[in-house]
């Protein structure tokens, strides 16, 4: 199977790996996927005070479009807002890397980790104006 | 003794096919054409010629397995001497007999002739292994009814290398009357084998795992006490109405010659081939932390090795270790997504399975090959653990097995 330049590069040089504390307020975790059927992703994103994802961390069980496809998604939310990022789609993710036909699951399992992310930044923050009112 | 000058990547797949050894072409390739013939002609001394060396080669791989060559019969490989063996048996004794018994580790060619057999009615048990590989004798023992026909068990497994208790098998199906076929395409001219000894009575080899050509096996079919069979491909009645068509005269000088050399060099070679393992096992071992091997290590194929990586899924690690030819237990490259059947039979949890990576070593293999693929399998692993988020939870103390996956 022949991978595209881009996302040998990404897996060779993988962008963001690493964790943020997950116990932080302005953190975002997605954990996504499962050991048995060979992929997990790990996501993590760090919102501003206004809503704009300012750092994203990533770690990644999986073959090597799942790791690409998830060193890319850190690249392409950090700057936006926790809406936009929501708004990415596993179609362009797949596009960007040119994955094969069997490896479309690895692009919708790396959407899948950027909403798993955004959602439980939403529940924290939601939780705690809820607290404060 | 060099097979290929390049040598990038590193070959680590002797399990897959293995290169025909220089010498083996040697003694082809003037059966091409100064020396054509077809081993069948009668009349004249292009086919006088042939057919000697058929019987030659013949010869030659009735000497590895203690054989008459009367008792051999070429193919086109291991997979047509499975159908053969397995359908063949089933098909001549249908009217007496309609109980075939099998393994769940058996390969896919001896498993879906099995499959067929039983969309034609015929009964077939496929034994579990146990956590090493192997079957359990007394469960064959109790298969086994006065309906069985044949009993199919490969000699060598080729995914995890186990060595079946062959022996021990053929003397309970020669104790019970029943046939004993087993698939030695894995084992022959690696481990010593004897079909008198073993009371093996039809046998499956092939060319070019032994450091033949492709294209061309074998399959032996004893005489006393005679096997008989359906033939699956009818015509001119060669190889005693068992398999019509020209023999292929510079194929079977092929495998007849690398069986010769297999007989002659067998015993150095798996010395040298157990120490090159056993230095690759220790050389990972030492470096990296839950390494689990998937099949028993004493009862294995001298060049075998098939290792679990855990935390770090199989097809993502040979992209990372591209310099290096190996095959994968993750056969996530399918659509299914299913781990390989042999590591789950053995009971490796899926998780585990998709982090196996199958390594052959073989003829060519060196020591120099052996360092450099430990140091970048374990480079790699290391890479990739850093970046595992179940590496990261296992050192956490988090037990992957408490948390409610979205299996998808």
């Amino acid at each position: 199977m022949a991978y595209s330049d881009k996302l040998l590069d990404h897996y060779e040089n993988p962008r963001n790996v690493g964790a943020l504390d997950k116990d932080s307020d302005d953190v975002g975790t997605g954990l996504v996927g499962a050991p048995a059927c060979g992929d997990v992703m790990k996501l993590q994103i760090k919102v501003s005070a206004d809503g704009i994802i300012e750092d994203a961390k990533f770690k990644t069980f999986g073959c090597g479009s799942a790791i690409a496809s998830s060193s890319l998604v850190t690249e392409w939310v950090k700057g936006k807002s926790v809406d936009e990022a929501a708004e990415i789609k596993n179609t362009e993710i797949a596009q960007e890397l040119a994955l094969p036909p069997v490896k479309i699951h690895c692009s919708v399992l790396a959407e899948d980790a950027i909403k798993a992310a955004v959602s439980d930044y939403k529940a924290k923050k939601g939780s705690k104006v809820e607290a404060a009112e | 003794m060099t097979a290929n000058n390049s040598k990038s990547p590193i070959y680590l797949d002797y399990q897959a096919t293995t290169p025909t050894d220089p010498r083996v072409i040697d003694a082809m390739l003037p059966f091409f054409n100064e020396k054509f013939g077809n081993p069948h002609s009668r009349s004249h001394a292009y086919g006088w010629r042939a057919e000697e060396a058929v019987e030659i080669a013949r010869a030659q791989i009735a000497s590895l397995i203690g054989a008459n060559p009367k008792e051999v019969i070429f193919t086109s490989g291991a997979t047509e001497s499975n159908n053969l063996a397995i359908k063949g048996v089933a098909h001549f004794y249908k009217d007496k007999k309609n109980h075939i018994i099998t393994c769940v580790t058996e390969h896919k060619c001896v498993l879906d002739s099995c499959r067929h057999l039983e969309q034609e009615g015929f009964e077939v048990t496929y034994l579990p292994v146990q956590e090493n590989g192997l079957i359990d004798l007394e469960k064959l023992k109790a298969a086994i009814t006065d309906q069985t026909a044949i009993v199919s068990i490969m000699a060598a497994n080729n995914e995890i290398g186990v060595i079946q208790p062959v022996k021990e098998i053929g003397a309970i199906c020669r104790e019970k009357g029943v046939y004993f076929h087993t698939d030695a395409a894995q084992a022959v001219g690696k481990i010593p084998l004897d079909v008198n000894d073993m009371n093996i009575d039809l046998m499956s080899i092939s060319g070019h795992k032994v450091y033949g050509p492709m294209g061309i096996g074998a399959l032996y079919v004893r005489r006393k006490p005679r096997v008989r069979l359906v033939a699956l491909i009818n015509g001119g009645g060669q190889e005693r109405g068992m398999r019509s068509g020209t023999l292929p005269t510079p194929l079977c000088v092929g495998i007849g010659m690398a069986c010769a050399l297999a007989e002659k060099e067998m015993g150095a070679e798996a010395e040298r081939l157990r120490m090159l393992r056993d230095r690759f096992y220790k050389g990972i071992m030492d470096r990296l932390p839950e390494v689990y091997l998937n099949g028993d290590l004493d009862k294995r194929l001298p060049g075998n090795l098939n290792l679990s990586f855990a935390y770090v899924e199989g097809e993502g690690l040979m992209m990372g270790i591209k310099d290096l030819a190996v095959s994968s237990g993750s056969a996530c490259t399918s659509a299914s997504l299913e781990p390989s059947y042999v590591l789950r039979a053995l009971g490796v949890e899926e998780e585990l399975a998709h982090t196996s990576l199958r390594i052959g070593l073989g003829r060519f293999t060196t020591e120099e090959e052996v360092d450099i693929a430990v140091d970048k399998i374990a480079s790699e692993v290391e890479r990739l653990r850093q970046m595992s988020p179940l590496w990261e939870m296992a050192q956490e103390g988090i037990d992957l097995k408490s948390i409610e996956w979205a299996n998808h």
